[in-house]
């Protein structure tokens, strides 16, 4: 075909020499035509960034190409000698990365950086490069450009310096940017400013761009074709259309059904069993068998591609066969509260909490300044039921939880815990109250100390409470914990690092009820995780909160997670909360500009749902020098000049929430 | 023919010092986080030749530390008891000739002449000036100028060949051994070990040993009849100089760490976790210590012990009680002003760690600091700890020969590298010129340096949590 760009066919890649290479990228054929987003689609450890290296030939020092072909237009980069590479990277192909932080040398200034880029494609001539360096920052939208190119990375923002890496990868004038889950480091408003600039540029420049992600949202929202990724090998390519409405793959199918939403609210969600097998090994069955519900004795043999229409595929016996086997659907057990809580008196009150962090200078460390990271939080939260904190990172929303938890000594405001008031208390009066809340990280992998055995994890906060008189009355209660959460006994003698990150969640989890809370401060507990072991751990999630009258404080940034698991939701910005109520009121009419602007952006994954996305411009500010008035009035598209002046209190509308906005003030009255 | 075991301050210290080795070894060897990177240095060629060279240092130091008083031999017991100011280790005991056999002043390595000229009566009453015969150094010869060659050939190759024999003898013990543990019998044990195929590079092992093995007959043979490395000016043997300042050598690069470890560890981990003042405090006290001049503090420290101990002579039952009381209170004061570095790394590092999850996780559960501290911290910093311990043993010894060259460092009657260099200043300049004092102790303290900081850049590969991920 002769609008094909690149053409990738059984590439190989093993990672690590000895007697079991990991087989990282096993047989890989894909075709990107000029023009297009492909997207390639996939849960962590399945190959897709080993792939696009490998296109790149910038494979870390262990790995290796072992077989396969891969032709640029007419080039066959796997026999280019290594000075002729150069010429195509960055000329040709260029790649952005998952971490603009890490990418940028931060002792050049952006101008330098993007400059060297151009150098190498246009020439030395010094005011020619100046030219086509504001010109790059132009076209990737970033404001003032010539002031710009004198500025170091640590002056600009996160998305900023995305943008610069792209304007970078652009320098060479590329017909292919491989773009390695571009967004993900990003909070969801200015991921939807880097995907419309991405689709802007693609429209001005016919260039295509290859597309790893594992976000469906982000899929939906720009690929024009997608490949799924599992273990090593591409199992279906499709249109978007055709993926999103027909998917053929069990996996693909799987994929959606585990995606949490608000119509799943009463049921659990489908999820896949396992984990992907290890990479270092030679399959001859489907790789998928292990995990698949409709496996079958033909699965033995490892299935090859089948193509059904033009454009689509998939690597399974069933692909085309609408109904070639009955499936026995897993019964999706209804969520109905055991012990529904009746008290109506709030477990948690938290009044007007701040914690604000000194900012010290000089040779006596005086405090010049204070980031009020929190600035005035009041919420509260009844036995058994999920209040949702919402909001992009930076706004304070961590800082609550370590505030409610003393973990961080909270500057003024209260919180009241079962009548007793936490703020107050200190020494050991503080730690008998510990049992009773507790929290749950994002980071599975930090959580856990690596030097102890996971008995001895579980074990420590129960020692510590003195709960379980014996040692002998203490292990048991683990191996309990380690039932309930859906782990082996034998769990219990092994160190964390056996364990996939789905499995130290759950450790996690364990950890946390071995004390019997009240209350569990969810940080993000599942943002570190794959969309299908997410979809297991929100189950386990509520299954606990049902059985034990949990309550939970779920602080987290996904919005399709809060549909699902929240009965209230409070959305923060900049330290203070902007709007807080009932999660189904919320999330279908957001009154706040913040919190439609927030909505609009989070990509969703049903390409047919065409939406307004309200495009905020710029960043947030810093909390240490929080704007005067509303704070959020400077990206604000519907600022008034009262916005400028005071912050708007808090006030409690007829539908019962609480948004703090002039002008939904003005409409109210 | 043994008296009565002497425990000097420095042998007590030493002994604890092994006692807490081979306790922490049985404590690593049953996790899994610490025994993993020892598996990694002594699967690496380097670690493993650096560690026999290492640990025949550490024999002949350990064999230097048994002290003991010599009882009088009968026919003195008719006498006074007399109470004896001499203290004899093991391995003085072990190389009893090296140390009885003195010369009159200098003699060359290997010679059988002294190297200075004197008045010699010739038996026919005639005296003439020439150099005489040694006492005891190729006293077996006839006549020197045609036989010394010879002797010094065969006495070589018997050396040699005796240390080949014990090698082959080792090496068969090892196959043999490492038959019994797995299946493939002793040929296929020897064959595995020969082609370096072995996760445990042995046949590493066996080539250093064997050198090891072969200079040590060699050196034995030798020094059996001449003196190897000659005589210093009041004729004592160098080779046994050289030989005695490896434990001092030893005792400096360990026990200093040993007395600072504990203040690094507790001070440097308090400051990094309770913050505050208490950080405050810790940290202008270790910035105050560092900013004044190691050397100065050292020579302060020193000159007033030298002070104290002239004032109370009578305190000290030998010699040796008194030199070792200075290495020890060299150590301490090497200690005071190297704890400094240590304890802002583990600063740092517990600064760091107090925000990981898993501390916050242990404080919402209501641990209290010191559990905190002893299973989460603690843990997680021994890695740099292994790291600056190792690193800056080579650092010392080096530092004691500085030390000492400038008359600060160990007593001048303890043999101590620092000592033969700094005695060496006089022998250079002399005409003709004494150069194998230096000699011998560069060529002791280059071995033990290099090897240990080889050693330490392997144990540095294992350890390090950064390196580690990049291979």
């Amino acid at each position: 075909m002769s609008d094909t760009l690149l053409q990738v066919e059984n590439l190989q890649t093993w990672l690590g020499d000895g007697e079991r290479p990991v087989r990282a990228v096993d047989g890989v054929d894909l075709e990107i035509r000029k023009g297009e987003t492909f997207a390639l689609l996939g849960e962590s450890g399945c190959g897709k960034s080993m792939t696009a290296l490998s296109i790149m030939r910038l494979l870390p020092p262990a790995g290796r190409i072992v077989g396969g072909n891969v032709t640029l237009g007419r080039t066959a980069l796997l026999e280019l000698p290594e000075y002729a590479m150069r010429e195509e990277r960055g000329g040709r192909m260029a790649m952005i990365f998952q971490e603009p932080m890490t990418s940028l040398n931060p002792v050049l200034t952006i101008g330098r950086q993007i400059g060297e880029a151009v150098k190498i494609r246009d020439g030395a001539d010094s005011r020619a490069v100046a030219q086509r360096v504001v010109e790059l920052l132009r076209s990737v939208g970033i404001p003032d450009p010539e002031r710009r190119i004198n500025e170091y990375p640590h002056q600009l923002s996160g998305g900023m310096k995305q943008r610069v890496m792209i304007a970078m990868a652009l320098a060479g004038r590329p017909d292919l940017l491989i773009a390695d889950e571009p967004t993900t480091a990003l909070d969801v408003t200015i991921q939807a400013q880097v995907l419309a600039l991405l689709k802007e540029l693609q429209q001005q420049t016919g260039m295509a761009i290859l597309l790893i992600t594992h976000d469906l949202g982000v899929v939906a929202e720009v690929a024009d074709r997608v490949a799924v990724m599992y273990a090593g090998q591409i199992i279906e390519v499709a249109t978007r259309e055709r993926f999103f409405g027909h998917a053929q793959h069990p996996y693909s199918q799987k994929l959606f059904q585990s995606l949490p939403n608000a119509e799943k609210r009463s049921k659990q969600l489908a999820v896949i069993r396992g984990s992907v097998p290890p990479l270092n090994q030679v399959f001859t069955a489907c790789r998928f068998i292990d995990r698949c519900d409709r496996a079958f004795e033909d699965c033995e043999t490892a299935p090859g591609w089948t193509v059904l229409e033009p454009g689509q595929g998939a690597r399974c016996y069933l692909a085309g066969h609408q109904d070639g086997v009955t499936i026995v659907e897993v019964a999706e057990a209804d969520h109905t509260p055991v012990n529904a809580a009746t008290s109506l008196e709030p477990l948690l009150v938290v009044d007007r909490l701040k914690v604000h962090f000194p900012i010290h200078k000089g040779v006596f460390k005086r405090t010049v300044g204070q980031v009020r990271a929190v600035d005035g939080v009041s919420l509260s939260i009844a036995p058994g039921k999920t209040l949702a904190l919402v909001g992009e990172s930076g706004c304070g929303k961590t800082t609550v939880g370590k505030g409610i938890l003393q973990l961080v000594r909270p500057t003024a405001g209260t919180v009241g815990f079962a009548g007793d008031e936490l703020t107050r208390l200190k020494g050991s009066a503080l730690r008998a109250r510990r049992s009773e809340l507790q929290i749950i990280f994002q980071d599975p992998v930090a959580s856990m100390n690596p030097r102890m055995l996971v008995g001895d994890i579980i074990e420590e906060g129960m020692k510590a409470q003195r709960i379980g008189r014996s040692a002998e009355q203490r292990r048991s209660r683990v191996m309990e914990l380690l039932e309930q959460v859906g782990l082996p006994a034998d769990a219990a003698g092994r160190y964390p690092h056996e364990f996939s990150g789905g499995q130290r969640q759950r450790i996690c989890i364990a950890r946390a009820l071995a004390v019997d809370p009240k209350l569990i401060i969810c940080d993000e507990p599942t943002s570190a995780l794959d969309v299908s072991v997410q979809a297991q751990i929100l189950n386990l999630l509520k299954r606990l909160q049902n059985s034990r009258g949990l309550a939970f404080l779920f602080i987290t940034h996904n919005l399709s997670v809060v549909s699902y698991l929240a009965d209230e939701v409070a959305v923060m910005y900049l330290g203070r909360i902007v709007e807080r109520g009932e999660v189904g009121q919320l999330l279908a009419a957001p009154k706040h500009p913040y919190t439609q602007a927030l909505l609009s952006a989070v990509p969703v994954a049903d390409p047919d749902l065409k939406r307004e996305v309200i495009r905020l411009e710029g960043d947030m500010p810093s909390p240490a020098n929080p704007p005067v008035g509303c704070h959020f009035h400077p990206r604000c598209p519907v600022a008034m000049p009262q916005c400028r002046e005071r912050y708007p209190d808090l006030i409690r509308l007829n539908d019962g929430r609480q948004v703090s906005c002039f002008k939904v003030e003005q409409e109210q009255s | 023919m043994m008296g009565g075991l002497v425990i000097l301050w420095t042998d007590a210290l030493v002994f604890l010092l092994l006692f807490f080795s081979v306790a922490f070894a049985v404590y690593a060897a049953r996790r899994e986080h610490l025994r993993g990177p020892w598996r990694q240095v002594v699967r690496s060629r380097v670690g493993v030749s650096t560690l026999v060279i290492l640990s025949f240092y550490v024999v002949i130091g350990l064999l230097d530390s048994i002290h003991f008083e010599p009882q009088f031999s009968p026919d003195q017991q008719t006498g006074a008891q007399v109470q004896s100011s001499e203290v004899y280790s093991l391995f003085d005991r072990l190389v009893q000739p090296l140390r009885v056999r003195q010369e009159k002043t200098y003699s060359a390595p290997l010679a059988t002449h002294l190297y200075a000229k004197e008045n010699i009566e010739q038996p026919d009453g005639t005296v003439i000036r020439d150099f005489p015969r040694l006492q005891y150094g190729g006293a077996h010869l006839a006549d020197p100028e045609r036989d010394w060659a010879q002797d010094i050939m065969r006495l070589s190759l018997i050396g040699l060949i005796k240390g080949l024999v014990v090698t082959l003898v080792m090496a068969n013990i090892l196959f043999a051994l490492l038959a019994a543990r797995r299946s493939g019998g002793f040929a296929g044990a020897a064959k595995e070990v020969l082609s370096g195929k072995s996760d445990i590079p042995w046949r590493s092992v066996l080539i250093t040993l064997g050198l090891l093995l072969m200079v040590l007959f060699w050196a034995v043979e030798l020094s059996g009849r001449y003196h190897l490395l000659g005589t210093d000016k009041v004729g004592e043997d160098v080779f046994y100089q050289a030989l005695k300042s490896i434990r001092t050598g030893l005792l400096i690069g360990t026990l200093t760490t040993l007395v600072m470890l504990p203040a690094a560890i507790l001070l440097g981990i308090m400051a990094g976790y309770f913050r505050g003042w208490v950080d405050d405090l810790i940290q202008y006290t270790y910035t105050t210590l560092n900013s004044i001049p190691g050397v100065l503090l050292i020579a302060a420290a020193i000159l007033m012990l030298q002070i104290y101990m002239s004032n109370h002579a009578d305190e000290f039952n030998s010699l040796v009680e008194r030199a070792d009381l200075r290495l020890l209170f060299l150590c301490i004061i090497l200690g005071v002003t190297s704890w400094t570095g240590l304890c802002r790394l583990l600063r740092g590092e517990a600064m760091k760690l107090r925000e990981v999850d898993y501390v916050q996780a242990a404080v919402a559960f209501g641990v209290g600091h010191f559990q905190i501290i002893l299973r989460h911290i603690l843990p997680n910093v021994l890695h740099i700890v292994m790291i600056t311990v190792v690193l800056d043993f080579s650092g010392l010894v080096l530092a004691e020969a500085v030390l000492s060259y400038v008359n600060i460092g160990v007593d001048p009657t303890m043999n101590s590298w620092g000592n033969m260099i700094n005695s060496a200043r006089l022998e250079m300049a002399r005409e003709p010129v004494v150069w194998w004092s230096l000699m011998a102790a560069m060529i002791f303290m280059f071995t033990l340096v290099l090897s240990a900081n080889l050693f330490s850049d392997v144990v540095r590969d294992a350890f390090d949590p950064r390196l580690r991920s990049s291979r």
